[in-house]
């Protein structure tokens, strides 16, 4: 799909199970567990997020909300090739990355309800989830300004011996920021472990790329001397086709590679955000009716004999189950006091047994 | 003890620091080859070699962005400004990210790094190179920014900051680089947060820091002189975390106040301090508080001209005698 024009006359719709890359020996070697596990994944974002959407609709959830549903081959692609040492980043529209990489949805939509049991303890909010302790750094709310923190993660994987990649995601919109050129070329000119992944949805909020972007997204790091390479984001096995050959030159080579994956998102840049001035509805409909990702991977299972109607029915009604738990459990949760406000602003002040200064740290 | 200049006593810090701990690694513009543009950093690469002194394109968001993201993996990066005026261009970074990360994460994230460089005006560089950041810095939960004013304090307080687990924000005047002090041999780390009189008087507290330390010092002594005014200098050291403290028992002592600053006057350092002042010891005041700052304009190239417009020795003895009036 070009993304040089908004219409969507040039989108063709193409065999359910028609990529040149389900052979790819990444995809080869997958277990019928672990397709299912693939697909179990991506409809558990798809249904967190229509939740989280009726909850804001509800009024229960404050501030943005970007949902990523047209988008889940992308995260659940590109994260299940991550291992121990491999480090995500991403900017805003988070909620399907942290799921793709393992946490727990009760904690992420508590977090967007502002409650105490969030996975940011409710000071994070939609925006910023974070989860260390699965190599998960967030979560950030400017364009772009995560892409350099991602080179950091490679900068510390490398200086530190370790035997990771730090995977670096942004939209299209970003590809346009100064911060994420600086960035490439860091990366390029000290040879680092890192893997930038342009999520291509065609829109930078509501400025179509074509009204937006001079020439092609992933051909730019060509200038800084590094590989590239464009994919389809709604074939999982073509993400995992491409991202297992950069991650690989990554780990190995330690060199930087930029990718493009082709996706594209149902709902708003935002909640906040009408979507009928940008775009047509036909051009939503066309998509969802030829490229939904979910779909695709669901028939080409069900052709390979790995899913069966059965099996699909019940990891949706397991999807929508836990998602409505996360829900309750959000809104059984407490909210942060007033007295939470000031804590977590410096490591010093939550550690005081450490406490090395003796001024005041302006807690006024 | 050894006499060195500040510009010695921080480029030991860096090299105790660097030799203590391996996560410790110095990046910046020219700090390498060039051995800094100030010459901080001279010797540093042949020391520890390429791996631990490392030379940055001038791209001030990417890199410091790059050393933010590296401290969240345990790496202790030492980040030179060529000038903190450039502090501007990486601006998303610091405050986007340095200061708010640990909050937004619920406090799962740190950044244990320390962005150092030369800041003020003196050299007569114009409005783009003499930036006085600290009051923007220091508006920002999360972060600390330190204020050495002499050789001994740079060298401890920097030591500190390397040590810190927050975000360090060290503040050098260009102007002090070749000021001369007393440094002992042996290890020392200085507190953030405490504050240091500098000189004990009984009439006039002069609150302060940085390079205005130098010319509170040389104004008090011609106020005593000239004036029979006691002076007592109360040097900050650090802004955030501030010493309140220590300036609150010396307004206890003298009962008047200035402070001394090199600052735009509107919204500083200064007018934080003379509101807390106020609020905290309004029995103590005999007098209005007075503040002095640099005359409000962005910075003055013309040489001579540039001299009035930061505080200097005659603009303190002025203000001082203003506020003993």
């Amino acid at each position: 799909m070009s993304k040089k024009t908004s219409a969507n006359t040039e989108k063709t719709p193409e065999p359910a199970h028609g990529s040149p890359h389900r052979n790819a020996a990444i995809n080869a070697r997958l277990t019928a567990d672990e397709k299912i596990a693939l697909h179990r994944k991506m409809v558990r974002i798809r249904r967190f997020e229509e939740r989280s959407l009726r909850a804001y609709q509800g009024k229960k959830i404050g501030g943005f909300l970007h949902l990523y549903i047209g988008q889940e081959a992308v995260a659940v692609g590109c994260c299940s090739l991550m291992s121990a040492n491999d480090h995500v980043i991403t900017a805003y529209r988070d909620h399907g990355h942290a799921l793709a990489v393992g946490m727990d949805p009760k904690p992420l939509m508590a977090e967007l309800y502002g409650k105490a049991t969030g996975c940011s303890k409710g000071k994070g909010g939609s925006m910023h989830y974070f989860d260390p302790s699965r190599n998960f750094w967030g979560g950030h709310g400017i364009v772009g300004g995560q892409i350099p923190l991602g080179v950091g993660l490679a900068y510390g994987i490398k200086y530190k011996g370790l035997k990771g990649a730090a995977m670096a995601f942004m939209g299209d919109g970003a590809v346009n920021q100064g911060a994420v050129h600086e960035a490439y070329n860091l990366a390029s000119l000290w040879n680092l472990p890192v893997v930038f992944v342009i999520e291509n949805n065609g829109y930078s909020m509501g400025t179509s790329q074509a009204r937006s972007s001079a020439g092609e997204l992933a051909q730019r790091a060509a200038g800084y001397d590094m590989e590239w390479g464009q994919c389809q984001g709604h074939d999982i096995y073509e993400v995992r086709a491409m991202m297992d050959k950069f991650l690989t030159l990554a780990r190995e080579k330690s060199r930087p590679s930029t990718v493009e994956i082709d996706t594209y998102r149902y709902r708003g840049h935002s909640v906040a955000d009408p979507d009928n001035t940008y775009r047509s509805k036909a051009e939503i409909e066309e998509y969802r009716r030829t490229k939904d990702p979910i779909q695709l991977f669901q028939n080409q299972l069900l052709s390979e004999g790995v899913l069966t109607e059965a099996l699909i029915e019940q990891i949706d009604t397991e999807a929508r189950a836990e998602a409505e738990n996360a829900a309750e459990f959000a809104e059984a949760s407490p909210f942060p006091t007033v007295d939470d406000i000031q804590q977590d602003v410096y490591w010093e002040a939550d550690n005081p047994s450490e406490r090395k200064s003796q001024g005041r740290l302006f807690f006024d | 003890m050894p006499v060195i200049t500040y510009r010695e006593a921080i480029r030991h810090a860096l090299a105790e620091e660097l030799e203590r701990d391996a996560n410790v690694v110095v990046l910046g513009e020219e700090v390498g080859q060039f051995h800094g543009a100030y010459k901080v950093t001279e010797g540093l690469l042949a020391k520890f070699g390429p791996q631990r002194i490392v030379d940055t394109p001038i791209s001030e968001a990417g890199f410091i962005g790059m050393g933010i993201g590296a401290s969240m993996l345990g790496v202790r990066p030492v980040m030179e400004l060529m000038f903190w005026s450039f502090y501007s261009v990486a601006f998303d970074q610091i405050l986007n990210n340095a200061a708010n990360v640990r909050y937004m994460s619920g406090g799962q994230i740190s950044c244990p790094i320390v962005i150092r460089g030369p800041a003020n005006g003196g050299t007569n560089v114009g409005a783009t190179h003499s930036h006085t950041p600290e009051n923007i810095l220091a508006n920002h939960p999360g972060v600390k920014v330190v204020v050495p004013a002499t050789a001994y304090d740079a060298k401890g307080l920097l030591k500190a900051s390397i040590r810190d687990n927050d975000p360090v924000f060290f503040l050098e005047n260009t102007m002090l680089y070749g000021e001369k002090g007393e440094v002992p041999t042996e290890e020392y780390v200085l507190p953030l947060g405490k504050a240091d009189v500098k000189r004990e008087g009984t009439d006039l507290t002069i609150v302060t820091y940085g390079r205005s330390v130098l010319h509170s010092l040389a104004a008090a002594a011609v106020l005593e002189k000239e004036h029979e005014i006691s002076t007592e200098i109360v040097d900050l050291r650090s802004i955030r975390p501030l010493d309140l403290d220590t300036v609150l028992a010396s307004v206890a002592k003298t009962h008047r106040v200035l402070v001394v600053e090199e600052q735009k006057p509107f919204c500083s350092v200064g007018s934080q301090l003379a509101y807390m002042i106020q609020r905290e010891a309004f029995d103590e005041l005999d007098a209005p508080i007075h503040k002095l700052a640099t005359i409000d304009a962005p910075a003055i190239y013309s040489p001579p001209v540039e001299v009035e417009q930061l505080p200097n020795p005659q603009r303190v003895i002025k203000a001082a005698l203003q506020a003993m009036a």
